[in-house]
C-alpha cells in the first residue's frame, strides 16, 4: 500500500500538486468553510512515543475534513507494554481504520508498518529517521511566503547534527534548486554524508559558524533548538548556544520578505521581540501543519480536492 | 603458471562443487558466507592468490561431496559475483551453474543498526537488505535505511 514514509515517496510534481491542494484547503483548515471530503473515514493515531503537537495536528486535520479519529492511547497502559509486536498492533488497527499516522522510537518502524498494512501509513517520525509531514508543512510555509520554492536562499541554523527535521528539509529544498547555508557550532554540524549527498545532487552548500553574517542575504532562516544535553557543561552550552539566538535588533537589514521559521517548541533561540516583526513565521508554520496534513490525507486516500472549494463547501 | 598447474595444486575431486574465479583474498569470506566451517565432515580445499589469465590472481575453493543449493549460490553472488561454479560428478564437470546478484537479499543477514525496528526478534517480517551498489558491495536496510558493506554483512549473517 502506498504511504508516506520518506520524502522520496513523492515526486516534485506530486509535492507541488499536494501543496496546491493545501492552499485551496486553507479556509477549511481555518474553520471558515465546511467541506467534509473525508466524511466516514477514520484515522488511526499510533503514537508509540508522545508528541502532543504532531498528534493534535493530524487529529485536527481529519476532523476538519469531516472524518473521525481513534487513538492508540497511552503506550504505558496499552498492549504494547505487554510485548505486542508492531506487526500485531498494525494488524489490529488496520482493520479499524482507513489511514494511519504513526510515530515510533525505532528507526524503520514506519516502513515496517507500511509493509504490514492494508491502509496507507503516514510517518510522523521514526527514531532519528524521517518526518516527511513536517517537511511538507515547511515547504508549504516557504512557498506561501515567497510564491515559489525555486532558487531561494535558505539558512538552516542551530543543531544540524541531530535534527531530523533539517535533514529531510535540506534534501527537499535542494530538489527545488534552493541554495542552502548551514549555520551551526562545529560540534553540531550537518552530518558529512548529508552534505556530500546534497552536493552530488548539484546543490551549492555553504557551511559557517556565523549565523548573524548570513541574515541579510537570506530568504528563509530556519532555526532549531540547541539542547543543553549535547554539551559537557552549562558554561560550554551558554557560550556556544548564545551565537545561535535571534533578537529583533539583528534583523534591521534583513530582506523585507525574509521569514523566520522554527519547528517549535522554542526555548530561547528566538527572542520574543522577534514575534512582532514581519519576519516571524513560526506560529503560522505550526498552523500549516493542519492544512498540509489535510492535503496529504486526501492524496493518500485518493480523494480529489475540488478546484473551486467555495462552491462545494458549506458554512459551519 | 598455467591454468592446469593451478588445478593440480589441489587434487581433483570425485563429487562436489568447484568455485573458481573468486577475487583474490575473498575465499575466506566465501566460506563464511556459505556456512562452511572447519568442523564439517566434508573435505574442503582452498587455494589463494594463484595466477589467473583473466583476473591477475584469484582464489579457488573445492568442496567435496556437496552440491551448492540456489540459496547458497545467491549468497556466493554477494562476495564473488563473477565466480564460476561447477558441479563435479565422477571426476567430470556435470553442470555449470549461473550465479546472479539479486536486487534484494531476504533473511540472509540482519541490519547492523541497533535502533532498527528489526532488532526486535519477535517481529515477524523478514530482514530485507537492498543491494545499492555492486562493487564495492553496499546493502541498505529496507526499513531503516542503514547501509552495510561486505565485512559487516559477513558478521551479521542469520
Ligand atoms: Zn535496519
Amino acid at each position: 500500500m502506498p504511504g508516506l514514509i520518506t520524502m522520496d515517496d513523492l515526486t516534485n510534481e506530486e509535492i507541488i500538486s499536494i501543496l496546491d491542494d493545501a492552499e485551496r484547503l486553507l479556509p477549511v483548515a481555518r474553520g471558515e468553510l465546511y467541506l467534509p471530503l473525508l466524511q466516514g473515514r477514520i484515522l488511526g493515531n499510533l503514537f508509540f512515543e508522545p508528541s502532543t503537537r504532531t498528534r493534535m495536528s493530524f487529529e485536527t486535520a481529519m476532523k476538519r475534513l469531516g472524518g473521525d479519529v481513534v487513538n492508540l492511547g497511552d503506550v504505558k497502559t496499552s498492549s504494547v507494554v505487554k510485548g505486542e509486536t508492531l506487526f500485531d498492533t498494525i494488524q489490529m488497527v488496520d482493520g479499524y481504520t482507513d489511514i494511519i499516522a504513526m510515530r515510533h522510537p525505532r528507526q524503520g518502524a514506519a516502513q515496517y508498518a507500511c509493509d504490514s498494512a492494508r491502509v496507507p501509513i503516514m510517518n510522523g517520525g521514526d527514531g532519528a529517521g524521517h518526518h516527511p509531514t513536517q517537511t511538507m508543512l515547511d515547504l508549504f510555509t516557504i512557498r506561501q511566503a515567497h510564491g515559489t520554492l525555486e532558487g531561494l536562499n535558505v539558512v538552516l541554523a542551530g543543531d544540524l547534527r541531530y535534527g531530523r527535521t533539517v535533514h529531510s528539509l535540506s534534501h527537499a529544498l535542494v530538489r527545488f534548486g534552493c541554495n542552502v547555508t548551514f549555520a551551526s557550532p562545529d560540534s553540531l554540524r550537518m552530518p558529512e554524508e548529508i552534505v556530500n549527498d546534497l552536493k552530488i545532487h548539484g546543490a551549492e552548500v555553504v557551511e559557517t559558524d556565523d549565523l548573524l553574517s548570513q541574515i541579510n542575504s537570506a530568504d528563509v532562516i530556519y532555526m532549531t533548538r540547541i539542547q543543553k544535553e549535547r554539551f559537557p557543561d552549562e558554561e560550554e552550552y551558554a557560550k556556544v548556544a548564545g551565537a545561535y539566538k535571534l533578537h529583533a535588533r539583528d534583523l534591521d537589514d534583513a530582506k523585507a520578505e525574509m521569514i523566520i521559521m522554527h519547528p517549535l517548541p522554542r526555548v530561547d533561540e528566538i527572542h520574543p521581540s522577534v514575534d512582532s516583526t514581519r519576519h516571524a513565521c513560526y506560529f503560522e508554520q505550526a498552523f500549516n501543519g493542519v492544512v498540509a496534513r489535510m492535503a496529504l490525507m486526501c492524496w493518500l486516500l485518493g480523494v480529489t480536492v475540488p478546484e473551486d472549494i467555495t462552491s462545494e463547501g458549506g458554512v459551519l | 603458471m598455467s591454468q592446469e598447474g593451478n588445478m593440480r595444486r589441489v587434487t581433483a575431486i570425485k563429487n562436489g562443487t568447484v568455485i573458481d574465479h573468486i577475487p583474490s583474498g575473498k575465499a575466506l569470506s566465501v566460506l563464511k558466507m556459505l556456512g562452511i566451517e572447519g568442523y564439517m565432515s566434508n573435505p574442503v580445499s582452498l587455494v589463494m592468490n594463484v595466477p589467473s589469465k583473466k583476473m591477475g590472481s584469484k582464489d579457488i575453493i573445492k568442496v567435496e561431496d556437496r552440491e551448492l543449493t540456489q540459496n547458497e549460490l545467491d549468497r556466493l553472488a554477494l562476495v564473488a559475483p563473477d565466480a564460476s561454479v561447477a558441479i563435479i560428478r565422477a571426476y567430470s564437470v556435470a553442470e555449470k551453474l549461473e550465479i546472479n546478484l539479486t536486487e534484494e537479499v531476504v533473511n540472509l543477514a540482519r541490519c547492523t543498526f541497533t535502533n532498527c525496528i528489526t532488532t526486535n526478534h519477535r517481529e515477524p517480517l523478514p530482514h530485507r537488505l537492498v543491494v545499492t551498489n555492486r562493487d564495492p558491495l553496499e546493502l541498505r536496510c529496507r526499513y531503516c535505511g542503514k547501509t552495510q558493506d561486505i565485512e559487516e554483512l559477513v558478521e551479521n549473517l542469520l
